[in-house]
């Protein structure tokens, strides 16, 4: 068995009286994705800003391959390899798709600081970032102004964004959020090819995906982890059944 | 070519042409005139760096103005009064040379950019226009307290300082030379947007979470933009105080920052010649109101409370129809 | 130096810090409530102290002018709000930043197209133009007055705030802008009152100021940029941090333009202890508000 690429050990934080995450202790393995699931205000966004660098937890640690991670703020956290979506699409509404993926693009290769050639002359640049775009089926719009993309493209541009990060780690919040079901089907089959690039954090309501792409799932409830174990396993464990399935999983 | 260049090269060209003009029909007043757009125009130009696609509202640009300015002054009264500017550990003579005198504006305001900077970037939003104000204000009553500049009187340069063997009093000559220094700057800026870093520098502006996802701290971004929006106006500083031969703490007050954004948004906020046509504007304005009330700065308000309410993107804007860029 | 001296100086810089609480708390009401930077707020300072001067000339009577200055700044505050300032509420801070200074410039422009460049004159109240007693101390009454007021008008204010209806219509207002539109209050009225209030509030320090200094075009540019660093420290949208900071800012401007010069001249000649004195003591509020950023970014009382 490989050692977890990401190690989350006892991570707690408070906003004053709310523990928001209580002792939260899971890992992800190369090859997998493993989907966290929970109620409304179970933790897990905070836990997801935890581990991005967000917000400073108060108590436990992360490892990221080995190394603990948590004297890195955001920046670098992106930049050794954690890649994050966001449950509303993050994009400069006025640049062109492409331009996005171009940044994105110039970021991992660290060259940012350079302010004398154009980036629409740079053929590194837009070829790579076409290329990215292309992966997640948004070849065809790529010229388009982010702003003037529906729901669904901003989605796949977010997606093209994150592959042109080159990541070690995918931390995906509600990727499925306001999707149609074809859009949900498209995205669960992009997501399962997605893991073998690398490992997939998911968060995610949509229950449907969650045991079709699943390899582990941990349940959090009021900021712990009730839970961990593979799809049937979960839907057997008759505390989650109560917290948070109901009598919907038989 | 693009509405927009058709229209950026007709500007340039004819302030160019007004300029030239001006010189041949024996009106040497609307040549300084020109000349007082074109400095203006590149200040604006430099606080659009940082305003307009950077997205930083600073309300103290006139700090670096004024640095610019009283490097000149300061340099040339010492070479002109014989008076060294620091005798000990080594002599320091002043100089009337204007390459080394921009040089030490864009540098002395690079300097004093970055400290003010990096403070006021830890903050945001209105937080950022208070303190950015606050700073500026700092060295406005700092100049006006030390006695030995000049102080609320200010300092004057007796004589235009030199560039070869050019003469520089010419006003012609001296209009051509802050234009070149504008194309210069211009041609700068345009490089700068279009670059890796000016991409870097738009996302700061539009997501700042989505750069950081991405791994570059915003932080760093904006403290560039701000350093470099800073030099250029230093530059543009200096060449004012050339111009009147004057420097005064006037050029670091609030009122000055407040023009300056004035420029930017009355020609269009994140176009590179916006701030040119801004600045063409208000000197117009100041001069043809200037003669029908001296109480032209009522009727200059109305305008741009008027623009600022109803015409967003500025002349540009409304010309072109068309915002931002993509 | 003595201690009566020392005495004295505190004081001047409470009387100071008064003044500066009533627009700070004006901007930073305006700002918590309604999200908008107001650069004319010192307009509407000089507006109370030429309504107060026009007043006093016209009647004699100093309550009369007082009056006739928080009459005229809140109505010329509420005209502002109604006409301009209700299409900003949704611009970005540059939006509102040019607007309000043009705004400025009309104010600025208009008044001394009416009244003309020369300062006018407002005399100290017959009944507070002598002094009191305060230990060793002899100090002028009206100065006193001005610290007695400052403290009414922040217990009025406490009062407000925590005891009336308006009151919990404001603390929701900062608190959530969108929800309380959605429980039924009438924005736009509560929007329009708030703001002829620090209207009112400036006008009322333009009108206190106006013996002591005089009344002139450009009297609020200083005083507006010292509110501003005032709110800054004391944390935006926060009236206690803008008591607070007043005070701080007050009694440092003060106490520094006194002992500046003092402390220097133990170093150096008196005419350069002097200059560089006074130099120190006016950037002086702006380095304390650069080092309690440093410290606190969003202010002492700010949101974190």
């Amino acid at each position: 068995m490989p050692d977890p690429i990401l190690k989350i050990t006892g991570v707690s934080k408070s906003f004053g009286a709310l523990k928001a995450t209580n002792g939260v202790t899971l890992d992800l393995y190369p090859g997998e994705i493993h989907a966290l699931i929970g109620p409304n205000g179970a933790g897990k966004s905070t836990l997801i800003k935890q581990i991005t660098g967000e917000i400073r937890q108060d108590a436990g640690t992360i490892a990221f391959e080995g190394q603990s991670i948590d004297h890195l703020d955001a920046a670098d956290r992106a930049r050794i390899g954690l890649a994050r979506t966001f449950q509303i699409s993050q994009i400069a509404p006025d640049l062109s798709a492409l331009k996005n993926v171009m940044l994105a693009v110039e970021a991992r290769a660290g060259r940012v600081f350079r302010f004398f050639r154009p980036v629409s002359r740079d053929l590194d640049l837009t070829a790579a970032a076409m290329a990215f775009l292309h992966d997640a089926g948004l070849g065809e719009r790529a010229t388009l102004r982010a702003a003037d993309l529906s729901h669904g493209e901003r989605r796949q541009l977010e997606f093209a964004i994150a592959l042109a990060m080159r990541p070690k780690v995918f931390l995906m919040d509600e990727p499925m959020a306001g999707l149609s079901p074809d859009g949900s089907k498209r995205m669960t089959a992009f997501l399962s090819d997605l893991r073998r690039t690398a490992p997939i954090l998911l968060v995610e309501h949509d229950m449907e995906a969650v045991f079709a792409l699943a390899d582990r799932i941990s349940v959090l409830v009021y900021g712990q982890v009730i839970a961990t174990g593979t799809v049937a396993e979960i839907r057997a464990n008759p505390e989650v059944r109560t917290a948070y399935l109901g009598d919907e999983a038989a | 070519m693009s509405r927009e260049t058709v229209l950026n090269l007709a500007i340039l060209a004819g302030l160019l042409a007004v300029a030239l003009t001006a010189h041949l029909s024996g009106e040497p007043f609307l040549v300084t005139l020109a000349t007082k757009a074109a400095i203006l125009g590149l200040a604006g130009v430099g606080l659009n760096l940082a305003l307009g696609y950077g997205g930083l509202v600073s309300f103290g640009h006139a700090a670096f103005f004024g640095i610019g300015g009283y490097a000149a002054g300061i340099l040339a009264s010492a070479a002109q009064n014989y008076e060294p500017l620091m005798t000990w550990p080594l002599e320091l003579p002043g100089t009337t040379s204007m390459p080394i005198i921009w040089a030490t504006a864009v540098i002395a305001a690079g300097l004093v950019a970055l400290p003010i900077g990096a403070l006021s970037l830890r903050t945001g939003g209105v937080h950022f226009i208070m303190i950015t104000l606050a700073f500026a204000q700092m060295i406005y009553y700092f100049a006006i307290s030390w006695p030995a500049y000049g102080g609320e009187d200010g300092l004057s340069i007796y004589v235009r300082n030199t560039l070869g063997t050019l003469d520089t009093m010419d006003p012609l000559t001296f209009f051509l030379i802050v234009f070149a220094l504008l194309l210069l700057v211009l041609g700068l800026t345009l490089m700068a947007t279009r670059s890796r870093f000016g991409l870097a520098l738009a996302m700061a502006r539009q997501n700042p979470l989505r750069l950081t996802s991405m791994g570059v701290r915003p932080f760093r971004v904006r403290l560039t933009a701000f350093v470099l929006s800073a030099m250029a106006v230093a530059l543009a500083g200096a060449l004012y105080a050339d111009l009147n031969r004057f420097v005064s703490p006037s050029m670091l007050s609030w009122h000055l920052s407040g023009e300056l954004i004035v420029f930017v948004i009355l020609g269009g906020v994140g176009r590179p010649l916006g701030p040119l046509i801004g600045a063409a504007l208000y000197v117009l304005l100041e001069s043809q109101l200037g003669q029908l009330t001296e109480y032209w700065q009522l009727p200059l308000g109305i305008i741009l409370l008027l623009v600022v309410l109803f015409a967003r993107g500025g002349v540009i804007g409304l010309v072109t129809g068309r915002n931002a860029n993509a | 130096m003595t201690a009566t001296l020392l005495i004295e100086q505190v004081l001047n810089g409470l009387q100071f810090g008064t003044m500066l609480f009533l627009m700070a708390a004006g901007l930073t009401l305006v700002f918590g409530v309604m999200g908008l930077i107001n650069l004319a707020h010192g307009s509407l300072y000089m507006v109370g102290a030429f309504a107060a001067a026009t007043a006093a000339a016209a009647t004699g009577n100093f309550l009369l002018a007082l009056v006739a200055a928080l009459a005229a700044a809140a109505l010329a505050g509420a005209l502002v709000e109604i006409l301009v300032l209700r299409r900003l509420y949704r611009r970005d801070h540059l939006d509102q930043v040019l607007a309000t200074f043009a705004l400025i410039l009309i104010f600025s422009e208009g008044t001394r197209w009416i009244f003309g460049s020369f300062p006018l004159y407002l005399d100290v109240p017959q009944a507070l133009s002598g002094t009191v007693r305060l230990g060793t101390l002899t100090y002028p009454a009206y100065r006193l007055a001005i610290i007695v007021v400052g403290i009414a008008v922040a217990l009025g204010l406490w009062l407000l705030i925590n005891r009336t209806r308006l009151g919990v219509q404001i603390r929701a207002g900062e608190a959530d802008r969108e929800m309380i539109a959605a429980l039924g209050i009438d924005i736009a009225k509560l929007y329009t009152v708030v703001f002829a209030l620090g209207a009112a509030l400036a006008g009322l320090a333009g009108a206190l100021i106006g013996p002591i200094q005089s009344v002139q075009v450009g009297m609020g540019e200083p005083v507006l940029i010292m509110a501003f660093v005032v709110v800054v420290i004391g944390g935006i949208g926060s009236i206690k941090g803008a008591l607070v900071g007043a005070i701080l800012v007050g009694l440092t401007d003060t106490l520094g333009r006194f002992l500046f010069p003092v402390i220097l001249g133990a170093f150096t000649d008196p005419s350069s202890a002097t200059a560089i004195g006074s130099a120190l003591a006016s950037m002086s509020i702006y380095i304390l508000m650069a080092l309690i950023l440093v410290w606190r970014p969003t202010g002492l009382m700010g949101a974190h």
